[in-house]
């Protein structure tokens, strides 16, 4: 079943998608340079003039634009058009340093609701269903984004924002909402409290849901497939270069289309900046097309995802995306091979265990070594050596099968490995203390 | 006739068994027999004491790891070749062995009990009756 939005869009031949790009990147450079101090310095070091940029080929001659850019040019400072043209404002929500706040025209919040109204399309729905938007609305862009999308689309749009769960389940069973948006973690949330208060999926009438802003795994997935008996698709976003609706999933679930008419997608290596080839497992960078308030060139996300540009069975032309794998920041090179702690811990999470541990890597006779600390609670614990000996074996197995390296895995006793305030220290590389 | 041992799981680092007995003493655990199995990393504190339920309970509130494990006791006659033939009759019947480990009395004089832990309990015990071994019971050791 093909659910498209805009088609001739979504499903465009590469030719028509290049020409669409090269023409909005070489007038957006153009805009950018002639309107942004700050990123007229970045080019003009570069040795970079707007003139150099003619097509997608010529993306690699752009300097890159970091978060740290954002903090230092805020909060106007990479203002692209002058604030009267300007309607709306986002803001990240700030936990990992200073805020970024990003700017729209009314042109802008057009096309961002145009990029979600596909993404709900893409789930299947049309303006006969009816949205719960679960998402918190405010300086978030979760609410506003997926609100705007589904009034594009022309569905009863119920601007619910998130909490009060009880309430949630009461306008599911009286309005009979058809299609929910949220984080997945309330999803998760909406799905435990309706089987806690008595009732099934079959009490409620939703069909799908859209479900992004936050890292989730398959086993996620199926849980909340499960109680809230609907198919549930990702969206993928980020504030700095909209909201959601950067890139949304299909029926295929294979991967997220990027909505290209409106960003290129780079993967890089994190380490060198070089632009790797599709297929290959990098730092994700987005230039946009068409904003104009708050327009960025060659953004660095810090996700690790991999491109694929094969055909998709839904028939649309748009790259795919991964799901995040992790954060270039977190990224060590163990023995070569790039490994990111989120990818330890879907494979925990995937065995049992919880997800808690430790990661310590170190170098001995020139050669590195991985060593990971898990907790085991009482639940998997037998009383046998042996039993705990092949609990660790088949987890370093499962661990070498998704790095390609093998780990040494040490079994704990639960609540033996520190947790610490915020962010928890989970690796230690004693590599450092020998160079 | 299963007796009901406590395991616990700790870390091999100094300190963590003094830990662990100091905290059964503490909370008035009565014990009847203790054994340690250990690797690099980690210990399995096994231990037979008189209210099992009760004592898991109290360990997994103070955050212990730990489980209930079926095993059984056999007392040994006080002979030569009295355990070879317990082993012998376990492993005619295809029963294994994962380990075993022996305690002294202190309910009735001089009698030497062994524990053990094997693959099938049920099969272990009913081939040792058929034998004429007796089982001894919770209570036999309290
Ligand atoms: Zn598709």
């Amino acid at each position: 079943m093909a659910n498209y939005y805009q088609p001739e869009i979504e499903c465009a031949s590469e030719e028509q998608r290049k020409a669409m790009q090269d023409e909005r990147l070489a007038s957006q450079v153009k805009h950018v340079y002639e309107n942004v101090e700050y990123y007229r310095k970045l080019m003009d070091e570069k040795g970079v003039k707007p003139e150099d940029v003619q097509t997608t080929a010529d993306l690699y001659k752009l300097p890159f634009i970091s978060k740290a850019d954002l903090r230092e040019a805020y909060p106007y400072g990479l203002l692209a058009t002058p604030i009267e043209e300007c309607v709306e404002i986002h803001s990240t929500s700030g936990t990992t340093g200073k805020r970024v706040v990003a700017f729209y025209t009314k042109e802008d919040v057009d096309l961002w609701h145009e990029c979600c109204a596909r993404a709900i399309v893409a789930a299947g729905g049309t303006k006969e269903d009816i949205c719960q938007i679960a998402y918190g609305y405010g300086l978030f862009t979760g609410g506003a984004g997926l609100d705007g999308g589904s009034h594009k689309l022309g569905c009863l749009t119920l601007p619910m924002s998130s909490g009060n769960t009880e309430r949630q389940i009461q306008f599911m069973q009286d309005l009979k909402s058809t299609i929910l948006c949220c984080t997945p973690s309330y999803a998760a949330y909406i799905g435990e409290t309706l089987r806690d208060m008595g009732l099934t999926p079959d009490d409620i009438s939703l069909k799908a849901g859209i479900f992004g802003a936050e890292p989730w795994t398959e086993e996620m997935r199926k849980d909340i497939e499960k109680n809230l008996g609907i198919k549930a698709y990702d969206i993928y976003g980020l504030t700095e270069s909209s909201g959601p609706g950067v890139a949304f999933e299909c029926s295929a679930q294979k991967g997220m289309h990027i909505n290209e008419d409106h960003f290129i997608a780079e993967i890089i290596n994190p380490e060198t900046g070089e632009v790797l080839s599709d297929g290959e497992k990098g730092e994700l960078v987005f230039t946009s097309l068409t904003k104009k308030a708050f327009p960025l060139l060659r953004y660095r996300t810090r996700d690790i995802c991999v491109l694929n540009r094969e055909k998709c069975s839904c028939g649309r032309t748009f790259v795919r995306m991964t799901k995040p794998m992790g954060r270039s920041d977190d990224m060590m090179i163990i023995r070569g091979v790039n490994v990111f702690p989120s990818q330890i811990e879907t494979v925990l999470l995937e065995q049992g265990y919880p997800p808690h541990y430790r990661i310590e890597v170190d170098r001995v006779n020139n050669s590195d070594t991985l060593d990971v600390y898990v907790e085991l609670s009482s639940n998997m614990f037998s009383d046998t050596v042996k039993d705990i000996a092949k609990k660790e074996k088949d987890l370093a197995g499962a661990i070498k099968t998704m790095l390609g390296i093998s780990p040494k895995v040490h079994l704990v006793p639960a609540k033996t490995i520190e947790r610490s305030e915020g962010k928890a220290v989970r690796v230690v590389d004693k590599r450092k203390l020998h160079d | 006739m299963s007796i009901k041992q406590v395991s616990i799981f700790i870390e091999n680092a100094a300190g963590r068994l003094a830990e662990t007995t100091k905290f059964l003493a503490d909370n008035r655990i009565n014990l009847r027999a203790l054994s340690i199995a250990d690797s690099q990393d980690f210990g399995i504190v096994r231990i037979i004491c008189e209210n099992p339920e009760e004592a898991e309970q109290r360990l997994k509130e103070a955050d212990f790891v730990t489980t209930i494990t079926d095993v059984f006791a056999v007392e040994l006659q006080d002979e030569a070749g009295s355990l070879s033939k317990v082993l012998f009759i376990l492993a005619a019947a295809g029963v294994s062995v994962e380990y075993t480990y022996a305690f002294l009395s202190t309910k009735k004089e001089g009698s030497a009990y062994m524990i053990f832990r094997v693959n099938d309990n049920d099969a272990a015990i009913q081939a040792l009756k058929d034998k004429g071994i007796a089982i001894t019971s919770q209570k036999d050791i309290f």
